[in-house]
């Protein structure tokens, strides 16, 4: 088990204030200018031998991101940083602990991170919901402000930087990156067509890189520990260290940080008080948040929690959110919960998935209930592969996966609704 | 996508509405809010000022409030945009409330981590005191709205009233709160499981038992 010592976000669960003065006690804030003085591309290297992978789903290495910025960007046309906080992937409660708790680690990533990719300012967008967290966090960017931690002369290093905060309305869909810079914009959240990729024309056409906030605010302690520490953690290509956020059927449901690469079951045992009834209750686990497909118990019992490990499964890692379901779950009512909220979450822009999820949950309703044609169940898994990769962003394709994910795990479920119900109303036209 | 709301008689939002302006102290935070942004980036505004309009709406009522038509022309103004701009950005985002709302806008979550948890009870409360989903009850209370996933799973279920969070409900539970709520009192937010703090496991800490009774600084342990 990872040691407390070793844990970066150690006020995750609040019992201590998230001022600046608590923080700074912590140990965030310390010699701030120390790290910006190793420079732009030592910090940048650094991060790249960490083995830091993005933290907001995808995993893609953080440090390689950064290079891909201009190094000499334009006064006309500057570098952004921004800030993905609008957590909203169903399972995801992660970004809200560290925003309330330990908001002083995000804020000074971003000192750090931006300066490493040459950025003028850093925007913070944080998801409308999160009122009281939001609250925290302006208070929290004053703060550094007040303390000449931000600004001009940023922490007396000579480098001008600004970290706003933006708050979103309400929008799933804000999440996608480019969705995101539109947002910020002002307008409609609707998914950008890339090329062009951010790095060259994001933020008001100017080069931007959108990071998760948990890779952001990870960064000044690895640049304290050492790469090599951060890589300690975890098997080959997945390193580090990450906060769990475990919920549904197990006896105590948490957020914790734990070294990648830990077995589900030490996990759920160590931290969660084992599944709700015993394993042997266990039906399936949905491992990264409800964009990936769920897993069997069989097989997500002794899978290291990491992303090729559960990439192996047919599932992912997304945002470590594991959602736990023991056996008097309705499977079929909980996916089709998960089509309701890609139904509700499209921003309508391209056709398969504005039509595409409303279908896709209505035939799930049925299939529910049972009210379908076992032929209905193939139709649905064409559909759901129709719609996958022929939208601009990602989010047909999380509508498609939960459902794909359930039939490949749980056809016969499926049949035997269908069969019941059929043999029901046999029974009763026979009556009439 | 959202359904599609019955806007309200137009006539009748434009005569209680058509002279909306910040008040004195609005001024100053939309000035504040300008300040973000590049210049003549100011359409970069239109949420917080939509938010903004919406909190004064909402003191004006004493509701959560909503945006009438004449309110969203007013912000279009304000940043010197097309109204359509403002208003296609006021019907996308599910937290801008295009109809009136109650005093308190219950927001039950019902997606499947919160589901698992028991969300059907939080929602029996929510009927049991006579709420019914998308609507507003007759004394102008409560308005009920099932929400998509609102982050709080690990301390599920919840629901949002206004701008405070309540987590960790049961059927029981939810009855207090609301009954409290409906007695002008203000319960307990956060957590409603006793010896619980926030998203901790419940009983002996697993980890970082140290931060429990002292501000740790553990790099000496580095």
């Amino acid at each position: 088990m990872l040691a407390d010592k070793d844990r970066i976000f150690t006020n995750v669960y609040g019992f201590q204030p998230w001022n600046l003065p608590a923080a700074q006690k912590r140990g965030d804030w310390d010699k701030t200018k120390d790290l910006l003085a190793l420079g732009n591309d030592v910090i940048i290297d650094k991060i790249k031998a960490s083995g830091l992978r993005g933290r907001g789903g995808a995993g893609f290495p953080t440090g390689m991101k950064w290079s891909f910025m201009p190094k000499e960007p334009r006064p006309d046309r500057p570098n952004f940083l921004v800030i993905n906080a609008d957590e909203s992937e169903p399972g995801s409660c992660k970004d809200r602990e560290i925003i309330r708790h330990d908001p002083h680690k995000l804020i000074e990533g971003a000192l750090v991170a931006g300066f490493a990719m040459r950025a003028r300012a850093a925007y913070i967008y944080i998801r409308g919901e999160y009122i009281r967290e939001a609250e925290t966090l302006f208070a929290a960017v004053k703060e550094a402000y007040d303390a000449g931690l931000l600004g001009k002369n940023a922490c007396k290093s000579g480098y001008d930087f600004d970290v706003f905060v933006h708050r979103g309305a309400g929008a799933y869909i804000c999440g996608e990156e480019t969705a995101m810079l539109e947002s910020l914009e002002g307008k409609k959240g609707q998914p950008r067509l890339k090329p062009p990729f951010p790095a060259g024309a994001g933020l008001y056409g100017c080069p931007t890189t959108v990071n998760n906030v948990e890779s952001i605010a990870v960064v000044p302690t690895i640049l304290r520990r050492g790469p090599e520490w951060f890589s300690s953690f975890g098997n080959e290509n997945n390193k580090g260290t990450k906060l769990f956020q475990i919920s549904g059927h197990v006896n105590k449901p948490c957020v914790v940080e734990e070294a990648m690469s830990i077995p589900f079951r030490e996990l759920i045992e160590k931290h969660c008080g084992g599944i709700r009834g015993g394993w042997d209750n266990l039906l399936a686990v949905i491992p990264g948040g409800s964009s990936v497909p769920l897993v069997p118990a069989a097989q997500i019992m002794d899978c290291p929690m990491d992303f090729d490990g559960l990439r192996a499964l047919g599932s992912g890692l997304g945002t470590a959110a594991i959602i736990v379901m023991d056996k008097s779950t309705d499977v079929v009512r909980a996916i089709s919960r998960l089509s309701y909220f890609y139904k509700h979450e499209s921003c309508g822009q391209c056709t398969p998935c504005r039509e595409g999820t409303g279908w896709m949950w209505r035939v799930m309703e049925r299939l529910r209930t049972g009210d379908a044609d076992i032929s209905e169940i193939d139709t649905l898994q064409q559909v759901t592969k129709q719609v996958e990769g022929h939208t601009i962003c990602a989010l047909g394709d999380a509508a498609a996966w939960p459902i794909q994910g359930l039939i490949r795990h749980f056809r016969p479920e499926l049949e035997r609704r269908i069969n019941e119900r059929q043999a029901g109303n046999g029974m009763q036209e026979a009556a009439e | 996508m959202a359904d599609a709301p019955q806007l309200p008689d137009e006539a009748e939002t434009r005569a209680r509405w058509g002279n909306f302006a910040w008040t004195p102290e609005n001024a100053v935070k939309a000035q504040e809010i300008m300040g973000r942004y590049p210049a003549g980036r100011q359409l970069s505004c239109s949420i917080p000022y939509l938010d903004l309009a919406q909190r004064q709406v909402g003191a004006e009522t004493n509701t959560q409030g909503w945006l009438p038509i004449p309110v969203i022309e007013f912000v279009a103004r304000e940043l010197g945009v097309p109204y359509i701009r403002i208003f296609e950005v006021a019907t996308f985002y599910t937290m801008f409330n295009l109809v009136p709302v109650g005093r308190y806008h219950v927001q039950v979550c019902g997606t499947t981590p919160c589901m698992l948890r028991g969300s059907d009870d939080v929602m029996a409360a929510c009927k049991a005191r006579g709420m019914k989903k998308g609507h507003t009850t007759e004394d102008g209370l409560f308005t009920l709205t099932e929400v998509e996933c609102m982050g709080n799973c690990s301390s599920a279920p919840m629901v949002q009233i206004n701008d405070d969070n309540f987590e960790d409900l049961d059927y029981d539970r939810t009855l207090v709160i609301l009954d409290a709520l409906a007695r002008g009192e203000s319960p307990k937010t956060g957590t409603q499981e006793p010896g619980r703090h926030t998203v901790e496991p419940l009983g002996e800490p697993t980890n970082l038992a140290a931060m429990e009774t002292e501000n740790h600084d553990y790099r000496g342990e580095w």
